[in-house]
């Protein structure tokens, strides 16, 4: 009888705030992403910090963000300057002074706006000063402060990015993806480059031709292949100073497609032989080990991902014919056909990069004699197709398991583009061509992002 | 061959000072008031003249000595680079295929005979695949194909110590083009000399 009851108040709410001409918050609006302004602040400076964390804003996909109509004819404080204890005592700034200035909104005029958040970005002597307004609570969700590095500086964008993210967290609950970087390869070169499109940097440091760049899970250190005169070399590389080792074993073969396990302790990678090409491990605590995990003799396995458990592998595998996308566990025991197919139909399908949240299993499929960026539903065992518009391929997720960044040739050359799964809205990462074999960062906390 | 004509064109070169160094003295040997020097000078010229005829005809018998060896070491070179373009002929594959096609046989069939008539030999054969397939699993049909071509010519007696192969993927396309006559040209194993092919005799 009482949640009826509060069913039915609820409603009542609804109803007399819609004929007051009140927007109503997203906890009364599934499926319609909350409105998030950012607040102007003429000649404050921060404008390049205010840029670059509304964009990341943007990019998570999660926010309608609101731009204000000319924004000097909008009063941005309120009358009265009575800021509820209950918003207050919800702060988790560690110092005092500078969100007082902006703790009280004029929160009907952005509530009318369709906001339900507000970013207040201000400067209290050398602290930058998030402040994040819950409109329909009329006060401040959370205050955040942090001494930012000079622009300019190596690591300013990541700090950046990550007060971003924090941002989010506090508004949704939600971790973000601001705080992470894509490897790519291009020219025979591995190159960074943070999720927003900018900071671009070279990272591999030979001129053999590198390929299949891949992330440890620490977001400290990548794996790669170089290649050379027909064989392929593995390498693991630190991303702070640059310092790379050889994978033990490697360099007698072409040793190709490298996958760290989520513990960062095995290498799982591809082999070809005179017998073809099968997937081994490696140990890299103790550089040993080495442990073939199949046999194939007339069909070739590739391109190892393991669950974000560590527990089972997907692959590809030729055995039916064409490559198609396989399981089994993390040993090698108990190989199976992971996404479905129709022998003699479905094209070939390749590159498989296993989520995150351990969901789903993103891949490319020949479909009409193109690429096209395919998911599996891990648990159905169900796969559905993402993309239609040209050559779509190679696609490896964001941390929030949403997002994924593939390479198209959707604009006639081929770039690397992001898509978000649940919004479906597609952004190029950055615009220039012949960029492939992308990866993405898990994120990257205040260590692994340092830039020496 | 540029070595053989400079030393022809010295030796003709010494031929020629040396018959313009006779000439030159002659007209005051034939003075009519002899001497024992002039005896002497006469039988002095007498003999350089056949010195000098006989350096000539060493010279001429030297000349097409090394005429005779080079043209029949570049009938030899000649043989050998027949030889190393029939061996050197590429195959080549359909699209996510890595079997030997019916019509390329035949030049595998050639290249076991040249093995055979060659038995030191050695060869590197390197899968390529087209754009159209992904990067990665290309490098595993590049290695495939390199294989299957291998195994054709094991299959028909060559030693397979004899033979490597190298996967190159799509890294390296023969034709630079994003049409299915580019495609065909670089779907294609390609065939190399490692060692032993300096002198190769026909099969």
């Amino acid at each position: 009888m009482t949640p009826l009851l509060l069913a039915a108040l609820l409603v009542v709410q609804d109803t007399t705030s819609i004929d007051r001409g009140v927007r109503i918050g997203i906890v009364y609006r599934p499926g319609v992403r909350p409105g998030l302004v950012m607040l102007p602040r003429a000649g404050m400076g921060l404008d390049s910090v205010r840029a670059i964390v509304g964009r990341d804003l943007d990019y998570s996909d999660r926010f309608e963000i609101i731009t204000l109509p000319a924004g000097d004819s909008i009063r941005l404080a309120g009358t009265s300057s009575s800021t509820r204890s209950t918003a207050t005592r919800r702060s988790t700034g560690t110092g005092t002074g500078g969100a007082q200035s902006s703790s009280a909104l004029n929160y009907p005029l952005y509530q009318a706006l369709g906001a339900d958040f507000a970013l207040d970005v201000t400067a209290a002597g050398d602290t930058t000063v998030f402040t994040l307004h819950d409109i329909a609570a009329s006060g401040i969700r959370r205050t955040v402060r942090a001494r930012l590095p000079r622009a300019g500086d190596a690591s300013f964008r990541m700090a950046v990015h990550r007060l971003a993210d924090q941002a989010l967290q506090a508004a949704l609950g939600a971790p973000g993806i601001a705080a992470t970087r894509v490897l790519f390869v291009r020219d025979g070169k591995v190159y960074r480059i943070d999720q927003d499109g900018a900071d671009q940097q070279l990272v591999s440091s030979t001129d053999r031709q590198a390929m299949s760049p891949a992330w440890g899970a620490d977001g400290q250190h990548f794996a790669y292949m170089e290649f050379q005169a027909g064989k392929g070399w593995l390498y693991l590389q630190e991303m702070a100073t640059g310092k790379r080792t050889a994978v033990p074993t490697t360099g007698t073969a072409l040793d190709f497609t490298p996958a760290f396990s989520p513990d960062g302790q095995t290498l799982a990678f591809s082999r070809a032989t005179e017998e073809g090409t099968d997937l081994y491990t490696i140990n890299l605590k103790n550089s040993c080990c080495l442990r073939r995990l199949t046999v194939g003799r007339f069909s070739d396995n590739l391109s190892p991902t393991f669950s974000p458990d560590g527990q089972r592998i997907a692959f590809v595998s030729t055995r039916p014919g064409l490559p198609q996308i396989y399981v089994m566990a993390a040993d090698g025991t108990d190989q199976q056909l992971f996404a479905p197919f129709d022998y003699g139909v479905t094209g070939a399908s390749n590159a498989p990069e296993w989520s995150p949240d351990g969901q789903s299993v993103a891949f490319h499929r020949d479909v009409a004699g193109t690429l096209q960026v395919f998911v599996l539903d891990v648990r159905t065992r169900t796969v559905r197709q993402l993309t239609s518009v040209g050559r779509n391929e190679d696609p490896t997720w964001a941390p929030d398991s949403r997002h994924l960044a593939f390479v198209s040739d959707r604009s006639g050359y081929r770039q690397l583009w992001i898509i978000d799964l649940e919004t479906g809205r597609i952004r190029p990462l950055l615009q220039q061509s012949g960029e492939r074999l992308p990866a993405w960062s898990p994120r990257l906390s205040e260590a692994s992002s340092s830039t020496p | 061959m540029k070595s053989v004509s400079l030393f022809l064109a010295l030796g003709l070169g010494a031929a020629i000072v040396a018959a313009s160094s006779c000439g030159g003295k002659k007209p005051a040997q034939t003075a009519p008031t002899p001497n024992a020097d002039s005896a002497a000078a006469a039988d002095r010229a007498r003999q350089d003249s056949i010195d000098a005829a006989n350096r000539a005809a060493q010279d001429e018998a030297e000349r097409v000595r090394r005429q005779r060896e080079a043209d029949s070491l570049a009938a030899l070179s000649r043989a050998s680079e027949d030889v190393r373009n029939t061996l050197a002929a590429m195959i080549h594959f359909d699209l996510d295929k890595s079997n030997v096609r019916s019509d390329d046989m035949g030049s595998l069939d050639q290249k076991v005979a040249i093995l055979q008539a060659n038995p030191d030999l050695r060869i590197r054969i390197g899968g390529h695949c087209d754009e159209r397939g992904s990067d990665e699993y290309n490098l595993a049909l590049g290695n495939r194909r390199a294989q299957s071509a291998k195994q054709y010519l094991v299959s028909h007696g060559i030693d397979a110590g004899r033979i490597e192969t190298q996967s190159f993927g799509e890294e390296r396309p023969l034709v630079d083009g994003h049409d299915e006559s580019a495609w065909s040209q670089n779907r294609r194993a390609e065939f190399e000399v490692v060692s032993g092919g300096d002198n190769l005799h026909r099969p």
